[in-house]
């Protein structure tokens, strides 16, 4: 092959570099190492983690059954090892379950349309935020406190580089959910979006209906965001939001130390084309068989460059294709009864404490520690093989005697007994 | 003539919405071992969904019956080459999904006690300062999803550094050579763009850039090698011009397979980069993601990074949320952490002399390519190819046959297309990238591929034109799907 390319050695491939730009020494990294010491490596660093724990937190990354047939599926290399499905012809069966993907999203919150993915629930907040702002042509955004507090970060690094001024509304303090005064108050002609989450960061069930009517009254757009997926399959889909953006980790992967996840937004079909990301359509190919291919690829960035409604390209189409596996897996009747066991199960948990708001929560609620604080509730239960729930100080220094706990259908009576005999 | 593929019959699966029947069921749950709930009680009436309209109903044969026959009609790595070229499509290593499956790993929480998460600490501590030595960079931030969500930290950081000197500044240049990311990228960090032509061999003009290096720039974001695949000869003097005028240069590293053990960017004065994990790094693609997106800069730049940091605590690591200068966050979480895992059992299965090793490789086999398809093919620039090679379509189009159709051709013989009509100052562009994966049996299959196609645009355009021939589906009607699209399922 080195004689083709017409070099003595592989030094003649680099030799036109410039002599300042060329590493000429090994970098200094260890050699390689065996398939076997591979595995060790990550056994031992898996065995520095949380091993046999039991875990109640949520806030953002939930524990759930994984069916095994979703990393069987996302295990075959024709999906794991595929490109971008560009060329159609060859991609089929990547575009077909990103369409089954839209379509389910759609059914689960009842818009329109729904993208192939984006990144995760936190950077969809941006995504949807600027989406709105170029449908209204308006530079503010109104943000839930309740919303999750690293999501509502998250869009403040966006929003400042955009000229965008992002202002935030509180929460009831009795019954946990938005504060509609703050909110109304706030309000003004030139907000382009009001954004609330449902179930909001405390698990709690929140006023979107109420918020939307705020939101519409002035003029602006209402963005719903959630964190636990699974509610979706109890909760019915409110009709006010203009875009619903979220978190799809619940079904798709487990908590992975907060990565990969993915990404959605769905909207109403007047918004279609504002929308970010990749977006897979139907049609027909030349002998008039159905086919699937990437459409209205004049919103990205490979065509429209600096006027792209994102620069997002690589998006999180594996884990999206997981999460429709366990949506298939689960189906109609099993969304719903994994939404009513984690409804079982927390309630259980939140009967034998006291949570610290009144309002009906999903799986996730906050509760008041009096005695001890979180941190040191926390600290007996780990004597117990038990991961306590989040406390909230460095989130709300005015809850930071409070903890934020998750039970789902993975979660055990006796842990959940153990648990509350400690906190209460 | 064909002799990689022959035909074979693949399943027809309709989808999921049209397979179902009320009352089948593909899963299985616990019993409850506490009281059940009535959902009205426990969320108000008003809060309960009836059920989810027309939501698949499937058995568990069903769903991997459905789901195996879709991905029997994807191509991928696992089937042969992909000659994308900027992608950097290499094998994806079986090893890396077993350990990114560890229990440990990935049934970590996020938020778990720190004293509890230091083994998925110790693997972002380390895949930190592995990154800085290959990129010859002072740190590294793992936040990042994907390339173009490096490319926006990046330029965020090159913001904050500027405001703290007084003047953000107004304008990024880009390259018309650019991916569609960077000027994206620009636009949503604030910035307006200016493109920089090409000069006459495909590379940034220095005098172009000296004229256009003002006060109002912010940085230059270039990709090294260029996306003709040809090393930008005179990046160091570019860095020296940007930062005379107190401006930085970001690099995209979307390119960083030529590099890895060669050159440094940071040697080279690089200010800022993001590297492509699901490139370089051989995360695997998933069909569209997930990938990473790293970021790695020098000091000057460092105190910006977003928060938080990794941070050595006495024995132990932590993260460090006091950092006064940060950027902020650019996601929830620390990064995604299941591609890191991926990324990091690559370099260690490398190491350093095997990371080396593999860029020789992936520039010896793309300039194999290069002279055995010369002859056939146009070459717009003469400049020595690294890691890929762009030919142009020039001496097929006076036979009506163009790079879009060549590549559909190229299909029937059993590959992937290349990355068509990209860059777009090349007219009409092939752009090829073997990687080091590929033996000279599956580059020789491909060269000859592309050389009958070459004598099939001679004898017979139209029948390239009308390609590909044995594929599922014909080429799709992509016209018809944007006019009037369909993007959801919906019964009759």
């Amino acid at each position: 092959m080195m004689d083709v390319c017409g070099v003595d050695s592989a030094e003649g491939l680099f030799a036109h570099l410039p002599e300042a730009a060329r590493l000429r020494r090994p970098l200094d990294l260890p050699v390689g190492i065996s398939e076997y010491e591979i595995v060790d490596y990550f056994r031992r660093r898996a065995a520095e983690n949380a091993n046999g724990y039991a875990s109640f937190l949520g806030a953002g990354a939930y524990n759930h059954f994984r069916p095994v047939l979703v990393d069987a599926v996302a295990s075959r290399g024709e999906f794991l090892t595929s490109y971008t499905p560009y060329q159609a012809e060859i991609s089929q069966g990547t575009l077909t379950a990103i369409f089954e993907f839209q379509t389910m999203i759609c059914q689960l919150t009842g818009m329109d349309v729904a993208n192939a993915s984006m990144y995760d629930g936190s950077t969809a907040v941006p995504e949807a935020v600027m989406m709105a702002a170029r449908l209204t042509g308006k530079g503010r955004a109104l943000i839930a406190k309740s919303v999750h507090p690293e999501y509502r970060e998250t869009l403040r690094t966006y929003a400042k580089n955009q000229g965008m001024l992002v202002e935030e509304f509180g929460y009831a303090p009795e019954a946990g959910t938005i504060d509609l005064d703050d909110l109304d108050r706030r309000m003004d002609g030139a907000t382009a979006a009001v954004v609330v989450q449902s179930p909001n960061f405390f698990g709690i069930v929140d006023q979107v209906k109420a918020a939307g009517e705020i939101a519409h009254r002035r003029g602006a757009l209402l963005i719903l965001i959630f964190t636990e997926a699974v509610s979706l399959g109890i909760l019915d889909p409110p009709a006010e939001p203009d875009i619903v953006a979220g978190e799809l980790q619940s079904f798709a992967i487990s908590p992975s130390y907060g990565g990969p996840f993915a990404g959605i937004i769905a909207t109403r079909e007047k918004y279609m084309r504002q929308m970010p990301g990749r977006l897979v359509g139907q049609t027909t190919d030349s002998r008039g068989n159905r086919a699937f291919c990437l459409t209205l690829s004049t919103r990205e960035q490979h065509i429209r460059r600096e006027r792209a409604t994102s620069n997002i390209c690589t998006n999180q189409a594996l884990i999206a294709l997981m999460a429709t596996v366990f949506m298939t897996v689960y189906g109609k009747q099993g969304l719903r009864e994994l939404a009513v066991q984690n409804l079982a199960k927390a309630h259980y948990l939140a009967a034998r404490l006291k949570p610290r708001f009144s309002a009906h929560f999903f799986n996730e609620f906050v509760v008041r520690l009096e005695g001890r604080s979180p941190e040191q509730a926390n600290k007996l239960l780990l004597k117990k093989k038990i991961i306590g729930g989040l406390p909230l100080a460095g989130f709300y220094p005015e809850l930071s005697d409070c903890m934020l706990l998750c039970a789902t259908e993975m979660s055990r009576c006796a842990d959940m007994d153990a648990l509350s005999e400690v906190l209460s | 003539m064909i002799s990689k593929v022959r035909t074979h019959p693949s399943q027809n699966e309709a989808l999921l919405f049209e397979r179902s029947s009320p009352g089948k069921k593909a899963y299985q749950l616990p019993d409850l071992d506490v009281p059940p709930v009535d959902p009205s009680d426990a969320l108000g009436a008003g809060n309960v969904r009836a059920e989810i309209p027309d939501f698949p109903e499937v058995s568990e044969v069903e769903a991997i019956r459905h789901f195996t026959r879709l991905s029997t009609w994807n191509y991928a790595i696992d089937h042969g080459m992909y000659p994308l070229g900027s992608c950097t499509m290499k094998y994806n290593p079986r090893v890396n999904e077993l350990v990114a499956r560890t229990e440990g790993l990935a049934w970590a929480h996020p938020y778990q006690p720190q004293a509890l998460a230091q083994g998925c600490m110790e693997i972002m501590a380390r895949l930190e300062r592995t990154l800085a030595e290959i990129s010859g960079m002072d740190a590294v931030t793992l936040q990042p999803a994907a390339g173009a969500h490096g490319e926006l930290t990046g330029i965020l950081l090159i913001r904050a550094l500027l405001e703290k000197r007084g003047d953000p500044r107004k304008k990024i240049l880009v390259p018309d050579s650019a991916h569609g990311t960077n000027p994206a990228t620009a636009a949503i960090a604030g910035y307006a763009v200016e493109n920089i032509r090409s000069n006459g061999a495909g590379l940034l003009d220095v005098g172009a850039l000296e004229r256009s290096v003002t006060a109002d720039v912010a940085a230059l974001m270039v990709t090294n090698p260029n996306t003709l695949g040809v090393f930008e000869e005179n990046i160091a003097r570019a860095a020296e011009i940007l930062h005379a005028k107190g401006a930085l240069l970001y690099m995209d590293g979307a390119n960083m397979n030529a590099l890895v053990g060669i050159a440094r960017p940071g040697d080279f004065g690089v200010d800022a980069l993001h590297l492509n994990l699901h490139k370089t790094f051989s995360t695997p693609h998933g069909g569209g993601g997930p990938g990473a997106g790293p970021v790695a800069v020098k000091k000057a730049l460092e105190p910006f990074l977003p928060v938080p940091r990794l941070k050595r605590s006495g024995k132990q690591w932590a993260w460090d949320y006091k950092r006064k200068r940060s950027i902020g966050r650019v996601r929830a979480f620390y990064g995604s952490f299941g591609v890191l895992v991926r990324a990091l059992a690559y370099i260690l299965a490398h190491g350093g002399p095997g990371l080396r090793n593999a860029t020789v490789d992936a520039v010896l086999n793309a300039n194999y390519i290069r002279k055995r398809l010369e002859p056939y093919y146009d070459l717009p620039y003469p400049s020595p190819s690294m890691h890929e090679v762009v030919f142009s379509d020039a001496r097929q189009e006076p036979n009506g046959v163009r790079t879009g159709d060549i590549a559909k051709r190229l299909i029937d013989y059993g590959f992937h297309p290349y990355t068509v009509s990209f860059p777009m100052i090349v007219h009409g562009a092939l752009m090829i990238e073997p990687t080091e994966t590929e033996g000279t049996a599956e580059l020789d299959a491909f060269i000859d591929a592309m050389i009958s196609i070459a004598k099939e645009v001679e004898t017979d355009p139209h029948f390239v034109k009308g390609a590909p021939y044995t594929t599922r589906t014909s080429r799709v009607d992509e016209v018809a799907a944007a006019r009037k699209p369909v993007l959801r399922w919906k019964p009759r």
